[in-house]
């Protein structure tokens, strides 16, 4: 499903279907995300990719034209890069170890460290939480940094400051700048 | 979207238990799947939601842009406070034994808590600040070019 989805994102020319084919598209990979029993992941997942970037989407489509333009020519290079890429990543998966497999470095590595001091250092129920928010705190604190400096950025470049300057100096150069 | 009385009737209904679902998420996240992220996202969407059905210049009323420039950064400082508070009491940087020094497991489960709210906070403020940019200067559309 996930690759006829795919398929249809890639084929239609209207981008507003586009858009909530990639949010069935993120739905449909959520589950394929509970099925791993990644529950935190796929939660992101949809609220993130299924629910967040589709109407960020949608609101950019606003800005922008309904439909794609036709492409006449043959895309012959990008085919091929796919091809490749694709080729690439499936001869990596042949390492993967089977699921659910005992012996798959998920199991073996750090996990049960974790799953062992987990009960006795935090005492929560949910490893996924502990892990993130204690012994990784640094990198969790590391991408709320990123989220916030993603979010100045977008505000930076859109939203009313620049706006506002405009105003105050009714500067006509500046106006063509940021229009 | 006016003249939409069912979207809005549900809008209505929907914004609040939206908002009672990305608390439980956010402070839940210790028991069940979940955390600041989600929590933060889900929040977001009770906003954004509510400004796409009642215009923009409702929920700006609500949650005005200085605001939630302050919250994009509050959380940051508080995720980032937590640290400097354990250094003050003789911890490493982030270290939430420092919380509670006489009970440490107590210390981490309420450190925890706190730098999650730290991560909602900021990824709420984050989701809004972006949909606003992006709405402001979107013509509102009329139904028919959808």
């Amino acid at each position: 499903m996930l690759v006829i989805t795919a398929l249809a994102v890639v084929r239609t020319r209207s981008l507003f279907a586009v858009v909530t084919l990639s949010g069935v598209f993120s739905l449909l990979s959520a589950l394929l995300f509970v099925t791993l029993d990644a529950v935190d992941v796929a939660f992101t997942e949809a609220a993130v990719g299924a629910g967040i970037s589709t109407v960020l989407m949608l609101g950019t489509l606003a800005l922008t034209s309904r439909s794609e333009r036709s492409e006449k020519k043959t895309q012959i290079v990008p085919l091929l890069a796919v091809v490749v890429t694709g080729a690439a990543m499936v001869y990596g998966t042949l390492d993967m170890p089977n699921f659910g497999s005992p012996d798959a470095p998920a199991q073996t590595h750090v996990g049960p460290e974790y799953f062992e001091r987990i009960p006795k250092e935090i005492d929560v129920p949910n490893a996924v939480t502990a892990i993130l928010a204690s012994y990784r705190g640094y990198d969790t604190l590391g991408e709320t940094a990123v989220v916030f400096t993603a979010g100045i950025g977008v505000l930076a470049l859109m939203s009313g400051l620049g706006r506002r300057r405009k105003e105050d100096e009714d500067d006509p150069d500046q106006e063509e700048s940021s229009a | 979207m006016r003249h939409h009385l069912i979207l809005r009737v549900i809008t209505k209904l929907l914004v609040g238990t939206i908002f009672l679902f990305a608390l439980y998420v956010q402070f839940h996240g210790d028991y069940s799947p979940g955390g600041g992220f989600q929590a933060g996202v889900i929040m977001a969407v009770g906003f954004i939601i509510y400004g796409i059905v009642f215009t923009l210049e409702k929920v700006k009323a609500v949650f005005p842009p200085w605001l939630v420039h302050k919250v994009v950064a509050l959380g940051v400082l508080i995720y980032a406070g937590t640290g400097i508070y354990s250094l003050f009491y003789g911890y490493g940087y982030l270290d939430y034994a420092a919380i509670d020094p006489h009970h440490p497991v107590h210390g981490q489960h309420l450190g925890i808590l706190i730098v999650e709210l730290g991560v909602g906070v900021t990824v709420t403020g984050v989701m809004v600040a972006v949909y606003y940019a992006f709405a402001a200067r979107a013509p509102s559309l009329s139904d028919e070019d959808w």
